[in-house]
């Protein structure tokens, strides 16, 4: 399959840019498929040397459990560095979904904690796995996407993105994020992962878990922190999650799919896009461009 | 199974039915979902104060500020795939207004989509359209003439527009700055509405005996250049405990180990020692790449920017000017000082010493100007600071690119296609009596650092 090929030699390339271009770069691992595939190429693309960027993960502190074990895992086998960042404030407001909502506690743990991490650190340039077949607004996203001082983006003044010549030249206290999956698919992403033999969340593959509807969602009973009333409605069911994020915010599919073949298999007769199960996406209508100008990834 | 990557652009003016077409292609290649048709019928009502069941247009038209005004005002990528191939569709408009960004859409395409309205035929922006793509270098268009269902899928109206529109482009092909530039062109009656040879062949226009769109686009052989020296422009110099390799990606030709190189600028030589390829970190295992890292078997400086060819090969321009066909970017007019010059992963510096000519996209003629403002296009002589490695861009567009950046705003000024060789010579740098001063001073109490004279420079 040549085209996976090429979407890997397009997506090194701007990894490679990145390093040779910036004198601070990092890149965000969410632990989520997409992430896995990054931190692959970028462990490819710097071969055979120790990739000269770290990884910064914004511990919302809601992710699901196996997430966590997950990453300690990985990163411990690849050698990677690893920053962990979670905003104080939120922690020291005991910032809960199930309490302020995920409009709030999206804000709060993750919009403008990555802002505080960024600004603690200073780094120039913010490497992400955002894909463009994502969402609406995510179409029309640069690969390398400018931001000002307060980064915020500003989908008029975008820098015009030719052949594969990237301009990287911002000022001090500004910062670009980079998006070198840009080009790939949800479908590019398993097909990828199979071919390469890529460990992923096991979260992503069918298993009997126990659920409960909250907010037109199935969300996870992941710990003790789900409120009595959602545990009493809780069910075990044969589910899996299309997309990772905060468990409580995060909507399980109904779903056989045990494996790889049967994922991709799964999605190519799927009728729903994978953001649908993500409970921030909908609070309203350009919400995702909203979230986007004001710092979200 | 064969799967490989196209990637194409979209021009249509606001009427033609672009989005519609775009649609249609997601929709019935099942790559919209039903979250995202309920979304796009909720703004429809909202938007269109319609009752239709849905508005392809809103379906893919990305963000709120644009919808709102109900245009398209920037490149949005789009992503389908068959059994046969990944699509990639840049989806630009049409407007005269945003030359620039069927410029940037078209700079990554393998082949464009020109749509025409049956009932208005070649127009105007159908000539800019044409004139845009094959200047950046696409050599594959599909003509489809669009609401044949208009005219009542007249075959007479449909080879009408054909004969108009290999008029035109016969007459483009003389204002195009290349020689050898073979294309490949086709014509397909549609409607996009009604979904007429878009996805499946369609039954109201039994005369027609070529493919549906989505077939030939899964069949079509794309024409490239014929240019097969390696070229590799160095991106990154990979350092470590007794390792030093030279990573990039190959740009054109190929390479094996113990082949002779050469380097420019230096126009040093050596041999190579290793191709690394990308190594899977799960399994060891790896694949032939473009993405490469070599290692030589001399120690030479080389840094960043740098080109390496081989040897035996045809070899690259070497020159401190050129002339380049430049599409101006910038809200900011050109200014008469330096930018930044970003060929392959070489930055240098770079003024516009002369305007031959501005383009007009509309009419094809030549303008004689002093200015380049926003959307213009002008062929133009650029003097560098120093020699460069470059190819024509009609032989690689890899090595024959560039984009200008400019200084102060770090805007993307510009983007320019090289041509030709400049018939005159770069103006030289006039020193001005404090910086021969500079000069004679770093000289005298800086030995050490090697500076050249003035004089040396200017022979």
């Amino acid at each position: 399959m040549s085209h996976l090929k090429r979407l890997e030699e397009e997506s090194i390339y701007i990894l490679r840019e990145v390093v040779a271009c910036f004198k601070n770069p990092v890149m965000l691992y969410s632990i989520g498929k997409d992430s896995s595939v990054m931190l692959h190429l970028l462990i490819k693309a710097f071969y055979p040397q120790k990739p000269p960027v770290p990884l910064l993960h914004v511990d919302t502190l809601w992710k699901f459990r196996e997430m966590i074990e997950f990453r300690d895992k990985r990163v411990k086998e690849l050698g990677v560095d690893l920053i962990v960042y979670s905003n104080p404030e939120g922690i020291k407001m005991n910032i809960n979904p199930f309490v302020h909502g995920s409009k709030i506690h999206t804000d709060i743990m993750k919009t403008q904690a990555l802002k505080k991490a960024l600004d603690k650190y200073q780094f120039d340039a913010i490497i992400g796995g955002a894909r463009r077949d994502e969402e609406k607004s995510r179409a029309k996203e640069r690969i390398f996407s400018f931001r000002d001082k307060n980064h915020r983006w500003n989908p008029k003044n975008q820098r015009p993105e030719l052949w594969n010549l990237f301009n990287t030249h911002i000022n001090k206290k500004e910062s670009v994020r980079v998006f070198p999956l840009s080009n790939w698919t949800e479908l590019d992403i398993w097909q990828y992962i199979k071919e390469e033999n890529i460990p992923v969340v096991p979260l992503y593959f069918a298993k009997k878990r126990l659920v409960a509807e909250y907010e037109g969602a199935e969300i996870l009973i992941d710990d003790d922190r789900v409120p009595e009333e959602i545990k009493k409605r809780a069910k075990e069911k044969m589910v899996r999650f299309r997309t990772l994020g905060c468990y409580p915010l995060t909507g399980a599919i109904e779903s056989n799919a045990k494996n790889l073949d049967e994922i991709i298999e799964e999605m190519k007769l799927s009728k729903n896009s994978e953001r649908e199960g993500r409970l921030i996406d909908k609070d309203q209508e350009g919400s995702m461009e909203r979230k986007k100008i004001e710092g979200y990834f | 199974m064969r799967e490989d990557l196209l990637r194409f652009i979209t021009c249509g003016s606001v009427d033609d039915g672009k989005s519609t077409l775009i649609g249609r292609l997601l929709y019935d290649s099942k790559k919209i979902y039903e979250d995202q048709i309920q979304q796009a019928k909720n703004e429809t009502k909202k938007y269109k104060n319609s009752e239709d069941e849905i508005d392809f247009s809103l379906l893919v038209d990305g963000l709120q500020s644009e919808r709102e005004q109900g245009i398209t005002i920037d490149v949005a990528y789009r992503y389908f795939s068959t059994k046969k191939r990944k699509y990639i569709i840049a989806d630009t408009p049409g407007h005269e207004q945003y030359t620039r960004n069927m410029a940037t859409g078209a700079s990554t395409a393998d082949l464009a989509v020109i749509l025409i309205d049956a009932r208005k035929g070649v127009l105007t922006q159908t000539k800019r359209h044409s004139f845009l793509v094959t200047l950046l270098g696409i050599r594959n268009i599909v003509v489809t003439i669009n609401k044949m269902d208009l005219v009542n899928y007249s075959k007479e109206r449909f080879f009408e527009i054909v004969e108009d529109y290999k008029k035109m482009f016969e007459k483009l092909k003389f204002s195009l700055p290349y020689k050898d530039f073979h294309t490949q062109i086709d014509y397909i009656p549609i409607s996009a509405l009604k979904g007429d040879n878009v996805v499946k062949k369609s039954k109201n226009m039994n005369w027609y005996d070529g493919e549906a769109l989505l077939s030939y686009l899964d069949n079509v052989k794309i024409l490239k250049s014929n240019f097969t020296s390696f070229r590799f422009p160095v991106q990154y110099v990979n350092r470590g405990f007794d390792f030093r390799g030279y990573a990039g990606n190959i740009a054109s030709g190929e390479i094996e180990k113990d082949d002779k190189i050469i380097i420019y600028p230096s126009k040093k030589e050596s041999f190579i020692k290793d191709i690394i390829y990308p190594i899977n970190p799960e399994n060891k295992t790896f694949q032939k790449s473009k993405a490469i890292t070599l290692t030589l078997k001399d120690e030479i400086d080389i840094s960043r920017g740098d080109l390496i060819t081989k040897e035996g090969e045809i070899q690259p321009k070497f020159n401190d000017s050129f002339e380049a066909m430049i599409v101006w970017m910038d809200e900011e007019e050109l200014q008469n000082r330096e930018y930044i010059l970003k060929i392959y992963t070489k930055e240098t510096n770079a003024t516009i010493s002369r305007i031959l000519f501005k383009k007009d996209v509309n009419s094809w003629e030549k303008i004689e100007s002093k200015r380049l403002r926003l959307n213009d296009i002008a062929r133009v002589q650029i003097d560098l600071s120093e020699k460069i490695a470059f190819d024509f861009y009609e032989k690689s567009k890899k090595t024959g690119s560039f984009i200008l950046i400019d200084k102060i705003t770090n805007n993307t000024s510009a983007a320019g296609m090289i041509v030709g060789e400049s018939t005159k010579h770069k103006k030289k740098r006039i020193y001005s009596p404090s910086e021969i001063a500079l000069n004679q001073f770093i000289r005298e109490q800086f030995p050490e650092w090697g500076c050249k004279s003035i004089e040396e420079i200017e022979e």
